[in-house]
């Protein structure tokens, strides 16, 4: 039997907005995916810590609040610190072009902005999960 | 023409659609019924149901003369970085013509922490300003006179603080409390079901915002005590029938809590305030407005024996629905606001927020705010919608919708009744659960092309990522921590103590009103996160029900 691909979803810091992070949770549950959701006010740490002991594949963070560019390299920085070399991390939400370069470059695999379908990210997540 | 015949010639219609359906299949994912008539409001009976502006059960309108007598307050949700400013955004709203304030306050202060508290990191004055003392609201109100404005501020948690400092920087203008007009949010059971930004458990937060309807009741008359609101819950994805239901089944649930710390209901109640979002149908939100007033008249009138006209009226804020707006093509945003304005109009609102075309993306620019504003403008003085009142009454599609409405948020609050009110609904998540599978149904929905977003899923186009954005400095946190230290260092630091440990020993009796142990305390300029701090310490966190 083949193992199901595992996902985290996360929102780090302190933005209360989890619409998105619930829709794209259950739509990654829908496709077949294991998904667990941290809920709200996740620091670095927390999120790091969950995606090490769920033994996620994936680690999915969702943020509104314009404090990405602090938070998302923190995770990428404390999952990889944790010997979790090869989880696909991914961030959404409202996320300005601008800032996408520098994320990537910080390890966040892609950005899904606003507008997106939740099936470009189940199909991103079965092309690039190792 | 009599119901029978009207009957009679509806059937010739139906047989007539039948044909027309032959030649043109309709659209799909329409609506069933297509057309209506007097057949479908042949029970409403005007005087019980419908009455006047001004009259039980308001569903009219909640002034006898609505907009002729005097606009919606134009009133714009701003605020980002420093004080400094957001106090520039306010004075440029005023100068153009906006006729209230909106405060909106960064995550850190809308969760009661300083600027230079560990999880405040990256988070300052991102979504709002950063207010960490009562020396920060000074300069958020620099020039702009307390005794004349009117000011709404988006705070629910630390609503207690910010009304303290309020209060604090008018009275150093020279205006007493009892000329103060403006709202605080001070919702907290819609954070706990679909905004997030609470602090501590139900218990002690009912206790706070109780100490508030009691305080202003005496002290502070013209002010709002609160803004139950429905605009989040409808933003994190419910229908519009969920978004009043659920925010009644609220308000039912503070009226309550009131009632058992003692006040008497007319007291209160008059200054109870309440939230919409005013969405992309139309007709539908107009029908929800009147909707909403006639269930709230009836619930204080039947439920709640209130006396007091002002107790039973439903006074309304409206803010357009942000979560209609598109990345793609923002300038299709400015039409999505305009009808989403002429809706919120129709409905009857006392108040409004539009959106900016740009805040798919980000906070407004000066530019895409002034165009929010003129929409405003615009709707009130050139398109007539404003000049004659409640204008879609008598519609039978309205009053039907109206009526149906009614009925649905009727049956949730019943069920919410049945699981043990708003509170016990928040802890089971029932609450949660509707909003989120309605979100769900939504986004489906749009993904299979059942709805259609123009830009998104229909008339896309290839588009460079939009430029001058309004960006938040990053240095706004380090600003804001020398701030603070400067602050300490000049305070008298033995007065911030005493007073800190006055609102612990006030905390831990239930029967202590806190305002003014925390109005002391922000007199001293002791932090938002000190006070918010203590209170953390007797009250404790609220653990949030994860479920998916």
């Amino acid at each position: 039997m083949e193992k199901r691909i595992r996902v985290l979803v996360a929102k780090p810091g302190l933005d209360g907005h989890d619409r998105g992070a619930k829709v794209v949770a259950r739509a990654l549950r829908d496709a077949g995916f294991e998904v667990i959701y941290t809920g709200l006010r996740q620091t670095p740490e927390q999120i790091a810590e969950a995606a090490l002991q769920e033994d996620v594949d994936v680690v999915a963070m969702s943020i509104l609040s314009g404090a990405h560019p602090h938070l998302f390299p923190k995770v990428v920085d404390l999952v990889r610190g944790k010997g979790m070399k090869d989880t696909l991390i991914i961030g959404g939400g409202v996320i300005p072009e601008g800032d996408i370069p520098a994320l990537k470059e910080a390890g966040i695999a892609e950005v899904f902005t606003p507008g997106t379908p939740t099936t470009a990210i189940v199909d991103f997540i079965k092309n690039n999960v190792k | 023409m009599s119901n029978e015949k009207i009957q009679a010639e509806l059937a010739a219609y139906e047989a007539s659609v039948q044909k027309a359906i032959a030649r043109f299949p309709e659209r799909p994912h329409l609506p069933e019924q297509r057309l209506y008539t007097p057949l479908d409001i042949k029970d409403t009976d005007y005087a019980e149901e419908i009455s006047f502006p001004g009259v039980y059960p308001y569903t009219r309108g909640v002034q006898p003369t609505m907009y002729r007598g005097r606009f919606w307050t134009m009133r714009m949700y701003a605020g980002f970085s420093t004080a400094e400013e957001s106090n520039k955004r306010y004075r440029y709203l005023i100068e153009s013509g906006a006729t209230g304030l909106s405060c909106a306050f960064d995550l850190p202060t809308q969760i009661g922490y300083d600027s230079d508290d560990d999880i405040s990191e990256g988070e300052v004055g991102k979504v709002g300003v950063a207010i960490d003392s009562l020396a920060d609201m000074e300069i958020l109100f620099d020039k702009i006179d307390l005794g004349k404005v009117s000011t709404s501020m988006t705070i629910n948690a630390p609503a207690s603080v910010l009304l303290a400092m309020y209060i604090a920087v008018a009275e150093k203008q020279g205006v007493t409390p009892d000329q103060l007009k403006g709202t605080i949010q001070n919702d907290i059971l819609k954070e706990y079901a679909a905004r997030g930004t609470y602090i501590f458990p139900p218990r002690p937060s009912m206790r706070l915002i109780t100490n508030i309807f009691e305080f202003c009741s005496k002290n502070v008359p013209k002010w709002n005590t609160i803004s139950i609101s429905g605009y989040h819950i409808r933003e994190a994805g419910s229908t519009a029938s969920q978004e009043i239901a659920f925010t009644i089944a609220d308000g039912i649930a503070y009226v309550e809590a009131a009632i058992k710390a003692g006040l008497n209901v007319d007291d209160f109640a008059g200054r109870l305030s309440f939230f919409w979002n005013a969405h992309n149908n139309v007709l539908e939100e107009v029908a929800k407005f009147r909707a909403s007033r006639r269930v709230w008249a009836k619930v204080m009138k039947e439920r709640f024996h209130a006396q007091k006209p002002k107790s039973m009226m439903l006074r309304v804020h409206t803010q357009t629905a942000g979560s209609m707006l598109t990345a793609q093509q923002p300038n299709n945003n400015i039409v999505r606001v305009a009808l989403q304005t002429a809706a919120a109009v129709m409905g009857g609102t006392q108040s409004l927020h539009t959106n900016s075309r740009d805040e798919a993306l980000a906070l407004p620019t000066e530019e895409s705010v002034m165009i929010a504003l003129r929409t405003q403008q615009i709707v009130a003085y050139e398109s007539g919608l404003a000049d004659v009142i409640d204008p879609l009454a008598g519609s039978y599609y309205v009053e039907a919708l109206t009526n149906k409405i009614e009925a649905e948020a009727w049956d949730y609050i019943k069920k919410i009744d049945e699981i043990g009110g708003a509170v016990a609904a928040i802890e089971k998540g029932y609450i949660q659960k509707e909003i989120q599978d309605s979100a769900y149904k939504w986004q489906m929905d749009v993904e299979s092309g059942a709805k259609t977003i123009v830009g998104v899923n229909k008339f896309q186009i290839e588009e460079e990522a939009p430029k001058n954005l309004l960006r938040v400095d990053a240095s706004v946190g380090e600003k804001q921590k020398a701030k603070l230290a400067e602050m300490k260092a000049k305070r008298d630091n033995a007065a911030v103590e005493a007073a800190l440990a006055e609102l612990e020993k006030a905390c831990s009796d239930e029967n202590e009103n806190l305002m003014p142990h925390i109005l002391k305390a922000v007199r001293t300029y002791a932090t938002l996160g000190e006070i918010c701090g203590v209170m953390r310490k007797v009250f404790g966190e609220y653990e949030a029900h994860v479920s998916l």
